[in-house]
């Protein structure tokens, strides 16, 4: 409305609609009630004004009123707290054939690659209409990702997955911050999401130079050596990692997990938190021998054996067990 | 100024805990809960204008979209000593330590708290935190925001982390103290006849306040503990990288710091209670639901702490559970402010400068606590978290509420306390340019909060279209400092050539006004006993015939 003078935020997300809607709701509810209390507090200040004579009316108090201001806002609280608990499912719920950008955040930067192989600094690049799921993590303190614009935030922390889902509504160049406190160029940790339609997307994705991010996590994963153990035809002293990826893993305590982006990248980085049913705890800890971006790859090689996932081509199972010498070209952005 | 020298005679002849005795010794050494709430007086308002200092110092850089008054270093540390010494050495301390010490035993009768000496021993922990503070403060400070997140502050920043850690743990356990002391006197030390559903309101608050002081400030403690261990010896309990967890730091973290948010609210809807009743002249409007509320609020305020990490980390059906609870912890809110409102309806109103305050808090604390609504909205507060929406929800109540109250307290309370009637329209002067003033500065910032400005950042220009509203709020600060300068000045000019006050210039209700202003040193020349209930103000403007308490219309008007 005003380039100078912004009253509210642009809308570009699905999501940005109903999260205003509800605001626009509690405006209105929250307007209602101040309206209420603020006009009886002037109408009795005004009304019952200390005049000679005039003493003050002995009240001691109603429990029918006590518990009728008590049970009707427990209701409409009831009622926003509902219509947030839905909104926020909305957010915190991926659809589950969303493109994939993993993104890990440093002080004071943004490094974002997509599962395409593309990669991005303090800019994200998505296509109206797609649904885009983002993988985050940080490789220091706390950071949180945040468009405004999409109405969506989430903090990104060092030592673990946490994701972000949205779709973008219409083109145009948005705001990212980071909102979480994070050193001195905190304030300087910004960027933009570049929402394009389509075609425009697809003309700036084919400028990649870069495979595939599974196909740099193949090859970490060859460099690793980490099909000695983890074969892909057959459980060998590792569990085979085919149609691992989203599957529901039996551990050896008998617990039941459900293999996601989390799980795996906690398995290279302490692989003796959860032992799989029927294997030994012998394999070695992979915690400082990868980079953030590394583990990335893994996650989405490893993600990339599941062919449950469509959108992503199987990996042939032949080239799992064979040992690559071609050094992980790329792999390190820094 | 002859007149005050003449109005100061009638004064200096009665004896009282200000003239009793002479000299700094019979300061420093004093057991007296009187004299000690005005050592805490002196002291956490020499923080409140560094806070507010501080305050200042960040608004003029916010200005200009451009980090160009202050390096972002400064600017990170500024807002992180505001924080630190706004909340921990003003308004945790503020009407608990300073009203509550001076008026918990005058309102139930008593003749000082339960443990003088421990009450004396608290104000001195207080000091020594706030040296240790002033001390990390003039050699380098810390820059982590006052909650001080783990992995930033234990393993990233290089700044004075355990130095101002330990002057938390310090001023933390002169609050344990306090509440510890407040709980035992309420309990044990009330006069013969004040039973608890006579007790004035604002104790109710003070005891419900105490409560939260001893169950949750031990929290913090064990926290800022851990945050130097893990310092010093990389224990590997909130850093990743040795295999511990930073949401873990965030669960103690506002274990403590949500409810201490109650221990800054409660007393002063304690305080506003008091000054509403006694303005309106009448009997507070359902007593019991009152007193329940400040009870309910401080047992629920425990189990909400994990509203302010919707977006930190936290299981979905985590987030529902405390999302549910903080909407729980809204109803007794609401119950009181519905139940102020309800006190004013048939009284017989007076406009005096506490009730402008009460009024000022009412509809500062009313949309201080329906923005809460918002944020206690899953699908809302992910967008405002973290932004300008919840620096201005928060001011709203610690500022607009707390600190109205606090003053409101102050005012009305103050000829008590020093014997002298403040200047009236002077006051009433400073309550419009604070509610004006609180109210340009911070409702700007629910906008900027909504566009999507995050906190903490000293430099937005790649966002220069928030400027204008910064600059509003900028325009605010300083109305807002003038409206906190003036009452300084007017009591300490009061102190002096104030009016003498009579013993109760408000014709107010309450065991504290049936002594004398200012109280002597053990309160009650006998010790009172009370047949009647609280806020009997029918009993008191009762046209009797030979009335035992003369109808007076109050002095200070």
């Amino acid at each position: 409305m005003f380039d100078n003078f912004p009253l509210w935020p642009d809308r570009a997300s699905t999501i940005a609609g109903n999260v205003d809607a509800l605001f626009i709701f509690l405006i209105i509810v929250s307007g209602m009630m101040s309206l209420l209390v603020f006009s009886c507090i002037i109408y009795f200040a005004a009304r019952y004004r200390a005049r000679k004579g005039v003493l003050a009316e002995h009240i001691e108090g109603s429990t029918p009123l006590e518990l009728t201001w008590s049970i009707i806002p427990m209701f409409v609280f009831a009622a926003i707290f509902l219509w947030g608990a839905v909104v926020y499912f909305q957010e915190r719920t991926p659809p589950r054939d969303a493109t994939e950008v993993y993104v890990v955040a440093k002080q004071w930067m943004w490094k974002l690659e997509h599962a395409e192989g593309q990669r991005e600094i303090n800019e994200l690049h998505v296509p109206v209409g797609r649904d885009v799921k983002l993988i985050m993590t940080s490789q220091d303190v706390i950071h949180s990702f945040f468009i405004p614009a999409f109405r969506l935030k989430q903090d990104v922390l060092p030592g673990r997955y946490t994701t972000l889902w949205f779709r973008a509504t219409r083109p145009g160049t948005y705001h990212l911050f980071c909102a979480e406190y994070c050193g001195t160029q905190h304030s300087g940790m910004v960027g933009s999401i570049v929402v394009q339609e389509p075609a425009q997307y697809e003309a700036w994705m084919n400028t990649n130079q870069n495979g595939p991010l599974s196909g740099t996590g193949q090859q970490v994963y060859a460099q690793l050596g980490c099909a000695s153990c983890h074969r892909s035809d057959a459980p060998s002293r590792g569990p085979t990692l085919a149609g691992v990826f989203g599957s529901s893993v039996r551990l050896e305590d008998g617990r039941t997990v459900t293999a996601d982006e989390n799980y795996i990248r906690e398995s290279i980085l302490d692989p003796g938190a959860k032992i799989v049913n029927g294997y030994k705890p012998i394999m070695p800890t992979f915690q400082g021998l990868v980079s953030e971006e590394q583990l990335n790859a893994l996650v989405a090689y490893v993600k990339s054996l599941s062919p449950a996932k469509p959108g992503e081509a199987p990996a042939k199972t032949a080239s799992v067990t064979e040992q690559s010498n071609t050094p992980a070209q790329g792999s390190q952005v820094e | 100024m002859s007149m005050a020298t003449i109005a100061n005679a009638p004064i200096a002849e009665r004896e009282n805990y200000l003239n009793k005795h002479y000299g700094v010794g019979s300061w420093l050494f004093t057991t007296d809960h009187k004299r000690i709430a005005l050592l805490y007086l002196i002291s956490i308002t020499f923080f409140f204008f560094i806070g507010g200092f501080f305050a200042l110092l960040i608004r003029l850089e916010l200005l200009t979209p451009a980090s160009d008054l202050v390096q972002p270093d400064t600017y990170n540390k500024l807002f992180t000593m505001h924080g630190m010494v706004m909340v921990f050495f003003f308004l945790i301390p503020s009407i608990p330590a300073v009203l509550g010490n001076f008026l918990v035993p005058l309102m139930i009768g008593a003749k000082d708290l339960a443990f003088p000496r421990i009450n004396l021993l608290s104000w001195y922990l207080y000091i020594i935190g706030g040296v240790m503070m002033l001390h990390c403060m003039l050699t380098g400070g810390v820059d982590t925001g006052w909650t001080f997140y783990a992995p930033f502050s234990t393993a990233f920043t290089n700044t004075k982390i355990v130095e101002a850690g330990l002057a938390i743990f310090v001023v933390g356990f002169s609050s344990i103290l306090t509440g510890l002391n407040f709980v035992v006197t309420i309990h044990r030390m009330r006069a013969p006849g004040m039973t608890w559903s006579r007790l004035p309101l604002c104790v109710w608050a003070l005891y419900a306040t105490s409560i939260i002081q001893l169950l949750g400030t031990p929290v913090i403690a064990i926290t800022v503990v851990l945050v130097a261990a893990e310092r010093a010896l990389h224990l590997g309990i909130f850093d990743p990288k040795l295999g511990g967890d930073p949401v873990l730091f965030q669960h103690l973290f506002w274990f403590y710091s949500h409810p201490a948010v109650y221990i800054m609210i409660l007393p002063s809807m304690g305080v506003v209670t008091e000054i509403i009743a006694c303005f309106s002249r009448k009997r507070i409007f359902g007593y019991s639901f009152v007193a329940f509320s400040s009870i309910a609020i401080a047992v629920f305020g425990f189990l909400v702490w994990a509203h302010h990490m919707f977006v930190a980390g936290i299981s979905l059906y985590a987030a529902l559970v405390f999302s549910a609870l903080s909407y729980a912890v809204a109803v007794p809110s609401a119950v009181k402010v519905f139940n102020w409102t309800a006190t004013m309806y048939k009284g017989s109103i007076h406009y005096d400068a506490p009730m402008l305050f009460a009024f000022g808090f009412l509809g500062l604390f009313t949309i201080g606590g329906l923005t809460g609504l918002f944020l206690a909205a899953l699908g809302i507060d992910v967008h405002v978290t973290d932004t300008y929406f919840v620096v201005a929800h928060f001011h709203y109540i610690m500022v607009g509420g707390a600190v109205m109250g606090y003053m409101g307290g102050m005012h009305f309370w103050w000829p008590k306390i020093s014997g002298r009637l403040y200047p009236e329209a002077w006051a009433k002067l400073s309550a419009l340019i604070i509610f004006i003033g609180f109210n340009l500065t911070f409702f700007p910032q629910f906008v900027l909060g909504y566009l999507g400005m995050p906190r903490r950042y000293a430099d937005y220009s790649h966002m220069p279209e928030f400027q204008i509203l910064n600059v509003f709020s900028t325009a605010g600060s300083t109305v807002l400092g003038i409206g906190y300068l003036l009452p300084m000045v007017y009591f300490l000019w009061s102190m002096r050539y104030g009016k003498p006050a009579t013993d109760n210039p408000w014709n107010a209700a309450g065991l504290e006004w049936k002594t004398t202003s200012p109280p002597p040193t053990f309160n009650f020349d006998e010790e009172p006993i009370v047949t009647w209930e609280a806020y009997n103000y029918d009993e008191l403007d009762a046209p009797h015939d030979g009335a035992p308490h003369k109808q007076e219309v109050p002095v200070a008007r």
